[in-house]
C-alpha cells in the first residue's frame, strides 16, 4: 500500500495493527475510539483474525491477557473512563511481564466526562493507574501518521520488553482525517520462548502469572523489572525538537497541543521572539535530556496541555526548576487556541526581558 | 445541476457527505426560496452540518437536526422535525446521511413517503482513496449494504475522491477510471465531482460537471 490513503486515525491505528501482525482484537465501544473496533470488525474476519466485542472493558483487557501469555501480537483499545476499567488487567500484564498493545483516545473528565479531545489521562498512563510498582511505554501521536507509526513502533517496544506499550492519543487526533502512507518495513516478531503454548512434552511447563507467594521473590521480581525501566530510561526516550537551538521560551507540548503551539512558535518567531518546541514523543520514558539540553538557552518553559496541567510535573522534574516553569492549559473537551499560547509566549519573553 | 425536491448523500463513512451537502444547500438557495439541509447523522457525533450553521443562516437555509448534535450527548438522535421534509412539500430538500448501512437506516422512517412522492434523487458519494473503498468491487459492496438499509435505491454517482489538504488535480485525475467503474458496474450515472474549488479551478475542461467545495471549518 504505497499509495496515501485518506484515514481517520483511529482507523489509521487499527490498519497499522494488523500491518504489525496483531490478529487479535478485543473491546468495547466508547466515543471517540468507537472507529478502531468498527475497522477490526470490518478486517480481521477478511484476514483470519478474531475481532471481539466482550461484554466489557474488564473482559476485553483480560483477553489481552489470555492472548499475549500464548504468544501472539494482542491489542485493546478504550477512551478515558474504559481504561480505568481496564487498569486492572494493565497491572496484571505488568506483574507478569506480558507484551500489550493499549489505545487510549482521550476525552475530557473526571467520570463520563464528555466525548471531546482531552490529554488528562497523562498521570494515569505515566504513574501507573492500576497498582503496583510498573511502569508503561507511552507513546503520544500528533498526526493520523504518527498514529500508524507508533502503532507499529509499540508492539515492537512490548515484544522487545515484555511490557504494555500504550498509544495514548486523543479525541481530535482519533476523529481527524489525513492522508497517510503504509510504506513501512515491519520486522519479524522475536521468539518468545516464554509463552504458554504446550510442551509437546519436550520442555518444562512455562508459567505466566503475577503472583508471588514469597516475598523476597517478588522483591527480586521488582528489582529486575526496574533495572529494565532504567535501561528503556536510556535507550527509548523519543522527543521532536523544534526551533530549539537558540529559544529562550520553549513550549512543552505533546500531541494535538504540540500542533496548536507549533502556529503560536511560529507566529512568535515571525514577531522576532526566540521561541521553540519540545514535543516529547515518549511520555514514559520522559524525554529528560532534550529537556537539560534546551536550559542551554532557556529562560523560561510553557506546558500547553488539554488538563489542568499534568505533564508540567515532568517537566519541573526534568529541569529542576532551574527556570520558571508556566502552564497555558484548556480542560474539560476543551483545546487552547494558538493565539492563547501566543499570547502566554509574549507574557514570558515581557517577564525574561525585565 | 438540476436538483429534485429531496436529494439524499450517501455512503461509505468519512467519504466527505456532510461537506458536498453543506455546499450543495448553498448552491440551492441562490435560486430556491425554502431550502432545507437535513443531518440525519446518527452515526457520527462529530463534524456535523451544525459545523457551518452561520454559513446556512446567512443563505437563508433552514438547518434541521438533532439538538444533541455537537454537544456531549453522545446518543443516536434524530431530529423532530424530519417529518416536514416529506410532509411539506414546498420545501427543498438536502439530506446528509449517515455513514454506510447503519447510517442509511435512518432514512428507513421515511422512506415509503419519499417512494411515493418520487421527486428525489439519491446519490452514493464515493472515494477512492478510503481504506475500505480502494475499487469498485469493494465500494459496490457498501452500495448495496446502504440501499437495503435505506429501503431506497441509488440514482447515481458523485465522485468525491480526496486526500483532504494533500489533493491535487492529479489526486482527482488518477479517481476518475475508478468512478467510471462504478457507475458502469451499478449502471448508475455519474452525475459530477466535487472538488476542493482551487483544485476544481484547476480541473475545468479537464472533467465534466466539476462541483466546486468551500471547505467546512474545522476547530483544529
Amino acid at each position: 500500500m504505497a499509495e496515501k490513503v485518506l484515514m481517520k486515525g483511529n482507523e489509521a491505528i487499527a490498519e497499522a495493527a494488523i500491518i504489525a501482525g496483531c490478529r487479535h482484537y478485543f473491546g468495547y465501544p466508547i466515543t471517540p475510539q468507537t472507529e478502531i473496533a468498527a475497522y477490526m470488525a470490518k478486517r480481521m474476519p477478511k484476514i483470519g483474525g478474531t475481532f471481539l466485542q466482550a461484554e466489557s472493558e474488564i473482559a476485553a483487557i483480560n483477553m489481552v491477557y489470555g492472548v499475549s501469555s500464548a504468544g501472539k501480537r494482542v491489542m485493546t483499545s478504550s477512551s478515558s473512563p474504559g481504561i480505568s476499567l481496564k487498569s486492572e488487567g494493565i497491572s496484571y500484564l505488568a506483574g507478569a511481564d506480558l507484551p500489550a498493545v493499549v489505545v487510549n483516545c482521550q476525552r475530557g473528565g473526571p467520570g463520563l466526562g464528555g466525548i471531546q479531545p482531552s490529554q488528562s489521562d497523562y498521570f494515569q498512563a505515566t504513574r501507573g493507574g492500576g497498582h503496583g510498582d510498573y511502569h508503561m511505554i507511552v507513546l503520544a501521536p500528533a498526526s493520523v501518521q504518527e498514529m500508524a507509526q507508533l502503532t507499529i513502533r509499540g508492539f515492537e517496544l512490548a515484544d522487545q520488553y515484555r511490557m504494555t506499550s500504550m498509544i495514548l492519543a486523543d479525541g481530535t487526533i482519533g476523529q481527524m482525517m489525513e492522508p497517510v502512507s503504509f510504506d513501512f518495513d515491519i520486522k519479524e516478531a522475536p521468539e518468545k520462548p516464554w509463552a504458554t503454548t504446550g510442551t509437546q512434552m519436550k520442555r518444562e511447563h512455562n508459567v505466566v502469572n503475577s503472583l508471588y507467594l514469597v516475598p523476597d521473590v517478588l522483591e527480586e521480581k521488582n528489582f529486575e523489572r526496574y533495572e529494565k525501566y532504567a535501561l528503556i530510561k536510556e535507550k527509548e526516550a523519543l522527543a521532536e525538537e523544534y526551533l530549539l537551538d537558540d529559544a529562550e521560551i520553549v513550549i512543552a507540548a505533546f500531541g494535538i497541543a504540540a500542533r496548536v503551539a507549533k502556529n503560536a512558535v511560529n507566529a512568535a518567531r515571525a514577531d522576532g521572539i526566540k521561541a521553540g518546541l519540545i514535543r516529547p514523543i515518549t511520555l514514559w520514558p520522559f524525554p529528560e535530556k532534550t529537556f537539560k539540553k534546551a536550559l542551554g538557552t532557556a529562560k523560561q518553559f510553557i506546558s500547553v496541555e488539554l488538563s489542568m496541567g499534568q505533564m508540567i510535573e515532568d517537566v519541573y522534574l526534568a529541569t529542576g526548576c532551574a527556570v520558571p516553569v508556566t502552564l497555558c492549559n484548556r480542560a474539560g473537551g476543551m483545546i487552547p487556541s494558538p493565539e492563547q499560547v501566543y499570547e502566554a509566549i509574549k507574557a514570558a519573553h515581557g517577564k525574561a526581558g525585565e | 445541476m438540476n436538483y429534485k425536491r429531496i436529494t439524499l448523500l450517501c455512503g461509505h463513512y468519512g467519504s466527505g457527505k456532510t461537506n458536498l451537502a453543506v455546499n450543495m444547500a448553498l448552491d440551492l438557495s441562490k435560486d430556491h426560496e425554502k431550502v432545507v439541509i437535513a443531518d440525519l447523522d446518527i452515526v457520527n457525533p462529530y463534524f456535523r452540518t451544525i459545523d457551518s450553521a452561520e454559513d446556512l443562516r446567512e443563505a437563508g437555509v433552514k438547518l434541521v437536526v438533532s439538538s444533541y448534535a455537537n454537544s456531549n450527548v453522545d446518543i443516536p438522535a434524530l431530529p423532530q422535525e424530519m417529518y416536514s421534509l416529506v410532509d411539506d412539500r414546498s420545501l427543498t430538500c438536502i439530506v446528509d446521511v449517515g455513514g454506510d448501512d447503519r447510517g442509511a437506516y435512518a432514512l428507513g422512517r421515511i422512506a415509503g413517503a419519499i417512494r411515493e412522492e418520487n421527486d428525489y434523487d439519491m446519490f452514493l458519494v464515493i472515494n477512492r482513496y478510503r481504506p475500505l473503498t480502494p475499487d469498485a468491487e469493494s465500494t459496490l459492496e457498501i452500495m448495496h449494504e446502504i440501499e437495503a438499509a435505506a429501503s431506497l435505491k441509488f440514482t447515481g454517482i458523485i465522485n468525491n475522491s480526496n486526500l483532504a489538504a494533500e489533493t491535487e488535480p492529479e489526486t482527482v485525475l488518477a479517481s476518475v477510471p475508478y468512478a467510471e467503474e462504478v457507475s458502469r458496474l451499478s449502471g448508475l450515472p455519474l452525475v459530477m465531482t466535487g472538488a476542493e474549488k482551487n483544485v476544481a479551478d484547476q480541473l475545468k475542461g479537464k472533467i465534466d460537471n466539476v462541483f466546486p467545495l468551500h471547505l467546512q471549518k474545522r476547530p483544529v
